[in-house]
């Protein structure tokens, strides 16, 4: 059968107008103003103390319902660190679950709908996670000295029992029927630091056990319901393409097929199971539409980017004249970057299952912007929001592929649910499972960014003038986000990281231009600071090699203004041995760098391979992030933001010719391998200061440490990206 | 096509297609949803099982290939090497996100069979081909020396 999709489907974009009102927040972050029926779960029975963030129950668990995704930064078990702190739980009594969706009450409170990105997590949660701790502690405190008559105050709570003086004790579980009655206090004082028991010590993740042992029903892949069918779906291969006409007889044919249904993001092909979807997709002929698609090359979008950068852009950032100082400077160094496009390419592709009856819908999936998800299923569906329930599962990895401003994957399932219920079938649980190649090709990536730098010295080497141009598709524009985050055309996470730089530079004038292309961009870990951080910290290091200054030295004078990033700089280069002979064949390489409200300072040191390519064998790096919540856990981020940055620094890129994306999987996208992952020392600086980022703070400085470690070798810094590029990967 | 073959201890008959994935028949028709779809293509080692205690990418073998052979997965694998590997990760909180590593506990546990005391080398040659994207792998180092010194009791 031969189908023509005459007047596709409107496509499922949120018209936010209508639901979303922005309002610039307090706090600086994103409120989004919203209010959404539906309320937090309630009390299941009598004999349990039931809150928004925590649930007690008379076996003596303590359920903490982490409002936050983790996809492996460990978000769960930090929320679940605060909890049991404040609460004074026994470790082994506290177990962690996703809460459902619900923005009233678990919205991000630095953006104002929930939602898990920016390495905003800790630092929304800090102080209500452990209020909801304090809390719930107050009131079975109040409970146990109504039963047992005595003083409040009298009662002492630790490691999850209640006791008396008199010698009366029982465990949480035994109060906290009674604890429910009690009435829950406006504001349970908090500890002090000194009386912490678990934060800023290293707690055994919660999740190790399930995720070492194979369980079943963690991640939104292994979803499996009686009855359900698979769908795979052919999508268009260039990005603005859309299905013309599709031939399914031969995929009709294939053993396990169940049904194909034309959808305007492309043809799905539903099975009984994964095998069958997967082969009756191989078999399916479908024509695209790419009169509107995007049909050239990256080269060409590269050459045009820095093309844009030839001519001024829109004012970013302005200090001073930059111009006239350029003039006026005894050196001038310029140089051009180029960054291409990145996949996030998680572990675990996307996925989603869901489950339409015609009025309510739910869903299965490691969902990360769950207020939007929710949202936009809404509309697909022509429901309202409350009528949607997300069930929030671990994923295997993100990066920020599933924080959705447009929330395609939802709308593609709600849009599939839909059809099939039109088709006069009975409610079904569908997953949609998008292949490696789904992923790879699919788009949402990081922008392909072009950077000029003029940057002016005078004779003592001093940096008189900085003019910096960047060039690239934003992220955030023609999203719901934009009317908050982008200011006269400049979108801030085009950019972030060079205006606001902690280093005392004058006259710094930074520009931005805004290209147009039809692939779908996203943040990708650590976002603008990808790219930023790189131009930044290899530029600075080029300057000062110029002056004849040492590369820390030169950073130090330019961070006296900021005690925090000066001082992890040095304690990264006091445990290198900055400065101390290397044994032969080894160079060094420094980056500092503050993102997400964190000062990370990194040092690589590396060698090169017979074949000329680059190795790198350590890194030693110090973090200051506010209190250190869970330590390990800090380490354990640090490592892996490394080796993600270190990844894509040496051979990621996602090219494309004539519109078609040329990588396809982890043979051609390739990803960093065990035999490529550095040695990692992580220093930890301790504070009082309220925590702050830790997810996306140690990629940045990793590429500009191995890049100035290079030309601390060879006198040349890259700036062609990736390394793979010049033959050093 | 019935072929018959021992899963995790236990004799099976499957029929189903020969050259199905075993991937997608331990994950889809059996429910064992432990051993994970990364790549399809051998790239990247989440779905490696044990086929007659030898590590194999599960995406790559098929059915057919199993015929009479002892299939163990990542919900089936005990022995000392197992429970050291598995110990070692948790005491040193190996998993992030988690999806890759019951692939990566299955290669180090058949690395640890093998080569009871493995070098830097040994684990460079048999963990290379198991993919994180957490990039884990300073801590899987570390564990399969650990677990390797648990062995040792
Ligand atoms: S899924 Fe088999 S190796 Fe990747
Ligand atoms: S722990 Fe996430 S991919 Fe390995």
């Amino acid at each position: 059968m031969l189908h023509h999709l005459t007047s596709p489907i409107a496509a499922a974009t949120p018209s936010r107008r209508t639901f979303l009102k922005l309002t610039a927040g307090a706090a600086g972050g994103l409120l989004l103003a919203l209010r959404l029926p539906g309320s937090p779960a309630k009390a299941a029975t009598g004999d349990s103390l039931v809150q928004p963030f925590l649930h007690i129950r008379a076996d003596g668990s303590v359920m903490v319902l982490s409002k936050h995704l983790d996809k492996g930064q460990g978000i769960a078990t930090g929320l679940a660190t605060l909890v049991a702190d404040e609460l004074d739980a026994a470790w082994d009594q506290v177990q962690v679950e996703f809460a459902p969706a619900n923005a009233e009450v678990y919205k991000n409170l630095f953006f104002g709908m929930q939602g898990t990105g920016g390495s905003t997590a800790i630092a929304n949660s800090f102080q209500q996670y452990r209020q909801a701790g304090a809390t719930a502690r107050a009131m079975l405190i109040a409970a146990a000295a109504k039963a047992w008559s005595v003083p409040a105050g009298e009662i002492t709570v630790s490691a999850g029992n209640l006791s008396h003086a008199s010698g009366k004790s029982a465990g949480f579980g035994e109060m906290a029927g009674l604890a429910s009655a009690e009435p829950v206090p406006a504001e349970a004082p908090l500890k002090t630091p000194d009386q912490w028991v678990y934060i800023g010590k290293s707690f055994p993740r919660l999740d190790t056990r399930s995720k070492t042992t194979g369980a079943a029903g963690v991640y939104g892949m292994d979803q499996r319901f009686d009855n359900m069918l698979v769908a795979v779906l052919a999508r268009p291969n260039r990005f603005g393409g859309t299905v013309a006409s599709f031939d399914d007889s031969a995929a009709r044919a294939v053993d396990g097929v169940s049904d194909i249904i034309g959808l305007p993001s492309g043809v799905a092909v539903l099975a009984k199971d994964t095998w069958s979807a997967m082969q009756g997709r191989d078999a399916l002929s479908v024509t695209f539409d790419d009169s509107a698609a995007e049909m050239r090359s990256s080269d060409e979008m590269a050459k045009e980017l820095a093309e844009l950068t030839a001519q001024p852009g829109l004012k970013a950032h302005g200090e001073g004249d930059a111009e006239a100082a350029l003039a006026g400077a005894a050196k001038v160094i310029e140089a051009d970057y180029s960054f291409p496009f990145l996949a996030h390419a998680p572990m675990e592709p996307l996925d989603i299952t869901v489950l339409f009856d015609g009025s309510t819908a739910t869903f299965w999936t490691g969902a990360q912007f769950q207020t939007i998800d929710q949202m936009v299923a809404a509309q697909v569906l022509g429901l309202t929001p409350d009528k949607i329930a997300i069930n929030t599962l671990w994923a295997g990895g993100s990066f920020g592929r599933r924080a959705q401003p447009d929330s395609h994957y939802f709308a593609e399932a709600a849009l599939l649910a839909k059809a099939w219920l039109d088709k006069g079938n009975a409610p079904r649980h569908l997953k949609i499972v998008w292949t490696r190649e789904d992923d790879i090709k699919g788009g949402y990536y990081r922008p392909m960014m072009a950077h000029k730098v003029r940057v002016g010295l005078d004779a003592e080497g001093r940096i008189v003038g900085w003019n910096h141009r960047v060039a690239g598709k934003s992220i955030m524009i023609g999203t719901a986000f934009e009317s908050f985050v982008v200011k006269n055309g400049v979108d801030e996470t085009s950019v972030e990281g060079l205006g606001n730089t902690p280093y005392a530079l004058e006259n710094l004038h930074v520009e931005v231009h805004n290209a147009k292309t039809a692939v779908p961009v996203l943040w990708w870990r650590s976002v603008g600071h990808t790219h930023t951080a790189y131009v930044m910290e290899t530029m600075l290091d080029r300057v000062a090699r110029e002056a004849g200054k040492d590369p820390v030295a030169y950073r130090e004078e330019l961070l006296k203004n900021d005690p925090r990033k000066l001082a992890v700089l040095k304690l990264t280069a006091e445990k290198a041995g900055w400065g101390t002979p290397l044994a032969e064949g080894r160079f060094r390489g420094v980056a500092v760098h503050k993102s997400f409200n964190s000062y990370v300072a990194e040092i690589a040191e590396i060698s090169f391979r017979d074949d000329g390519t680059v190795k790198v064998e350590k890194v030693v790096c110090a973090v200051d992030c506010g209190v250190p919540v869970n330590p390990d856990n800090i380490k354990a981020q640090i490592e892996g933001g490394i080796g993600y940055g270190l990844g894509a620094i040496l051979r990621n890129e996602i090219t494309l010719t004539a519109g078609e994306v040329d990588q396809s999987n982890f043979d051609s996208y390739l990803p960093l391998r065990l035999t490529d992952m550095p040695q990692i020392e992580v220093h930890i600086i301790p504070s009082t200061e309220a925590p702050t980022g830790i997810g996306e703070p140690g990629t940045p400085p990793i590429g500009p440490a191995v890049a100035n470690a290079i030309a601390a070798a060879r006198g040349e810094w890259v700036t062609n990206l990736p390394f793979s590029r010049s033959g050093l990967a | 096509m019935a072929i018959s073959l021992t899963l995790n201890g236990e004799a099976r008959v499957i029929d189903a297609d020969p050259e199905t994935p075993l991937l997608w028949i331990l994950r889809d028709t059996l429910g064992l949803t432990g051993t994970k779809f990364g790549c399809g293509v051998a790239q990247c080692g989440a779905c490696t099982i044990h086929l007659d205690g030898t590590p194999v990418r599960s995406c790559q073998t098929f059915l057919g290939d199993a015929e009479g052979a002892n299939i163990t997965t990542i919900e089936g694998i005990e022995s000392p090497a197992a429970a050291a590997i598995r110990a070692a990760w948790t005491e040193l909180d190996v998993p992030q996100c988690g999806y890759c590593q019951s692939g990566q506990i299955m290669a180090a546990t058949a690395l640890l069979t093998e080569t009871p005391k493995p070098t830097d080398e040994d684990i460079d040659a048999a963990m290379d081909g198991n993919v994180c994207r957490c990039a884990t792998y300073a801590r899987i180092r570390s564990a399969i020396h650990l677990a390797a010194e648990k062995l040792e009791g």
